[in-house]
């Protein structure tokens, strides 16, 4: 199949400048991107196997002697392209605070714990329908500096590739309901409500584990369409 | 039910790199590197080095960099480069996180040409990925080789101003032994980098 990447798409992605989140006063661009077709060098991509995902990485309670502490969760979905196809056997990597809402980053230093048995990284690959799955713990939500009293709702980094370089995603997974929503410049970088909340997981009571942990699911729409669509469809 | 459109990006923020560039400082382990030579691949061994600075001059740490690029032959290891040599260890992918003084290094083989959409020769270049925090979304831009004949006929470079031109091509540094090409990044003011839209 061969996979066209309209431009279009990118409208749904935060605009370099956005001033309520202070870090990107002096990060963005003054002079606007230029356009280009896409080369080869765009519609391809890096390809990685099960040699970048070891047994046991998409399971971040169980890589230290205990247990880590908080709310046990299974997050899960699939990574799928614009058409609703699923992504198959592509890296997802994710990152994230542990249940106080720490970071296990040097840099981290606000006033609350570190879990010597959380570090917070995983990484899966999809399957063949695109479907992934990590197990893990809620993370909690953290103060920062970018204006009084700012917090940031609870979310995990995800990181995933797809079928080429121009298709690459670095986003976050917030969870359902958060009051923090309205309050956060980062979460509102995305102009369009309906686009922000495809950042939002839902609760997913059917695969929710009994006496076990509370189920996420996050589907990823990466960029991607099929050039030559089916007629009727 | 899913409404159509694509997931957003959101900022890499301040804290990613015991998750995606750990260097042997976190209890995880590395998927990239900024090292994408393989034993088998054939080509010029270069180093690529620069630093990344803001708006302000300031070098940026806590940025990380992500390249992509055709081996020596300007075939992509991805199967739908329908050109690509089966078998070959070359992949053509790498990450680094800048350093304290915003510093990044790739160890790589200078690529070869790659066609464009009419088949027209590009220059050799690399694409390259630009993340950080305070970035939304991470930027694409190109690096390309001083002193190559194609860099005159590229027609991407010949999208760009000419007096922006030189944002994209690193300079080979003097000296014996592997080349080593130099680039800086200015993500914002005097010098900006040119960013493509892709």
């Amino acid at each position: 199949m061969t996979f066209i990447y309209p431009i279009d798409s990118n409208k749904a992605h935060p605009l370099p400048l956005s001033p309520d989140y202070r870090s990107s006063l002096l990060r963005a661009p003054s002079r606007p991107l230029i356009p280009m077709r896409h080369t080869l060098s765009e519609l391809t991509g890096p390809v990685y196997g099960h040699e970048t995902v070891r047994a046991g990485d998409n399971d971040l309670t169980t890589q230290h002697k205990g247990e880590p502490l908080g709310e046990r969760i299974i997050v899960h979905g699939h990574v799928l392209d614009e058409d609703g196809r699923g992504v198959p056997n592509t890296l997802l990597e994710i990152w994230q605070a542990n249940a106080c809402g720490r970071y296990i980053h040097v840099r981290d230093q606000h006033p609350a714990p570190l879990d010597p048995n959380f570090t917070g990284a995983g990484r899966a690959q999809s399957d063949a329908s695109g479907y992934y799955k990590f197990v893990s713990i809620k993370p909690g939500a953290y103060p920062w500096g970018n204006h009084h009293n700012a917090w940031r709702p609870a979310h995990i980094h995800f990181s995933v590739f797809g079928h080429s370089f121009v298709s690459r995603l670095v986003t976050q997974m917030y969870f359902p309901g958060d009051p923090l929503f309205e309050f956060d410049p980062i979460f509102n970088s995305v102009p369009d409500a309906k686009a922000r909340m495809r950042m939002v997981s839902s609760f997913d009571l059917e695969n929710t584990q009994p006496e076990w942990a509370l189920c996420y699911r996050f589907n990823i729409v990466l960029r991607g369409k099929n050039a030559t669509p089916m007629e009727n469809k | 039910m899913q409404d159509k459109g694509i997931t957003p990006s959101q900022t890499v923020g301040p804290f990613f790199k015991y998750g995606l560039t750990p260097n042997g400082q976190y209890e995880w382990n590395d998927a990239f590197t900024g090292n994408l030579v393989t034993a088998d691949a054939s080509g010029e061994r270069i180093r690529v080095e620069g630093r990344v600075f803001d708006g302000d001059g300031q070098p940026v740490p806590d940025c990380m960099l992500e390249v992509w690029q055709a081996d020596s032959q300007g075939r992509f290891a991805d199967p739908q480069d329908k050109r690509a040599l089966p078998n070959a260890a070359f992949r053509g992918f790498g990450r680094v996180g800048t350093d304290a003084n915003g510093a990044y290094a790739f160890d790589t083989i200078k690529p070869g040409s790659v066609p464009d959409p009419d088949g027209k020769a590009q220059a050799p270049h690399l694409l390259l990925a630009v993340f950080a925090r305070g970035m939304l979304r991470h930027l694409y831009t190109r690096i390309y080789f001083d002193g190559e004949a194609a860099n005159s006929s590229d027609p991407v470079l010949a999208l760009v101003p000419a007096d922006r031109r030189a944002t994209l091509i690193a300079e080979r540094a003097p000296g014996n032994g592997n080349a080593v090409y130099k680039l800086d990044l200015r993500l914002q003011g005097e010098g900006e980098t040119v960013f493509f839209d892709v």
